[in-house]
């Protein structure tokens, strides 16, 4: 399809799309006067039932766990098929590997990272720990929780690439490290709906001692759930940024060589 | 002004949808899927506010006080971490089909190897 028949398509589409949305948004009620029973129900009861202050957390990981069990399963197929395309195959490392060896010549490697960056780099890396662990734990109580955690600690990760040399670093991957916590993360989610099924009650049920509301150690399957999905977050986001950096490596040797 | 959020995600959408269409570049092309994906972020956050309310979060506030819509959030949030991961996965694809084809046009895609 050509250029012009295939924009004049999208403007046809777009008045489609436009006509339709209006109408939507007729039934829709005004900008700030939403009234759904649903919400409006969950901001009475959820604190007293789930011992969690953010409520968004007790909707995502408790009300509708099971939807985020399927999220979860999204996002884990996401990092596997990253992985499983950009995993150099077999004859593509071979050559890249000779290659390297091959080109010992300074100006043909890749440049080196500034002190600059390196130094910035190694100051945030403790922050950054910190701060994902910090956000992690306490999401159950106020905003931030396993999904946004894990990637600040992902970031940790790739604050480690940019300092290290990632051809050295290339020896030493944690692959199979990220791997393992991308799969215990989704794993452990499941893990924990099937307490529910042990106690005797639904898939997901909440069935441990809630704690007291406001303490780090409340809210009952919530918080182990967070720590799993976090767990997931972190490992899976680590695989994407290494198997990327992998690829530029493998990109640029090429180049080189 | 109330009608503001709504048309922001729709120009969103629009323009989202737009650049896929046109894309001359499959990087860019994933791009514009984002932006057209956060539509429905700005989507979902319009119609669960509600004015003068604060955020579902019970610490520090008086009880009784206006909250907004807690589920509407909660999709919006696990939402925009799939579709990170989404992106990534056709980034992915993008590098594959470079080094295959050694473009990143995809109108010059049409024809396929075998």
């Amino acid at each position: 399809m050509s250029f012009n028949s295939r924009r004049n398509l999208f403007f046809l589409g777009m008045l489609g799309f436009g006509v339709l949305y209006l109408w939507g948004l007729k039934g829709l009620p005004d900008f700030g006067r939403y009234e759904g029973v649903y919400g409006i129900t969950l901001n009475k009861v959820a604190v007293a039932q789930t011992h969690a202050t953010n409520l968004v957390a007790a909707v995502t990981f408790d009300y509708r766990g099971f939807d985020t069990l399927g999220e979860e399963f999204i996002l884990f197929a996401a990092v596997v098929g990253v992985a499983i395309l950009l995993r150099a195959q077999r004859d593509e490392a071979a050559t890249a590997d000779e290659e390297a060896e091959e080109s010992k010549d300074e100006s043909r490697s890749a440049p080196h990272t500034s002190d600059a960056v390196r130094v910035l780099g190694l100051a945030l890396i403790g922050p950054t720990v910190l701060f994902g662990l910090y956000v992690v734990a306490h999401g159950h109580l106020t905003p931030g929780g396993g999904l946004s955690g894990g990637v600040v600690l992902a970031t940790a990760a790739l604050l480690v690439y940019l300092t290290g040399e990632y051809v050295a670093l290339r020896r030493v991957s944690p692959e199979s490290l990220t791997e393992l916590a991308e799969s215990v993360g989704a794993g452990g989610y499941a893990a924990v709906g099937f307490l529910g099924l042990l106690a005797g009650q639904a898939f997901l049920t909440n069935v441990l001692p809630l704690g007291t509301t406001g303490q780090l150690n409340s809210s009952g399957t919530i918080l182990l759930i967070n720590l799993a999905v976090s767990v997931e977050v972190a490992g899976g986001f680590s695989l994407i940024l290494a198997e990327f950096l992998e690829q530029t490596l493998l990109v640029r040797e090429r180049k080189h060589g | 002004m109330s009608y503001l959020p709504f048309a922001v995600a729709a120009w969103l959408f629009a323009v989202g949808l737009y650049g896929i269409v046109t894309s001359r570049h499959l990087i860019h092309l994933v791009i514009c899927l984002s932006v057209l994906q956060s539509s429905t972020y700005v989507l979902l956050l319009a119609i669960g506010y509600r004015t003068g309310a604060s955020a579902p979060i019970f610490v520090e506030i008086p009880p009784g006080a206006p909250v907004v819509d807690p589920v509407v959030q909660a999709l919006t949030l696990t939402n925009s971490v799939v579709a990170a991961t989404v992106s990534a996965l056709l980034l992915a694809l993008a590098v594959q089909v470079h080094k295959k084809a050694g473009t990143f046009d995809p109108d010059e895609l049409d024809i396929l190897h075998g």
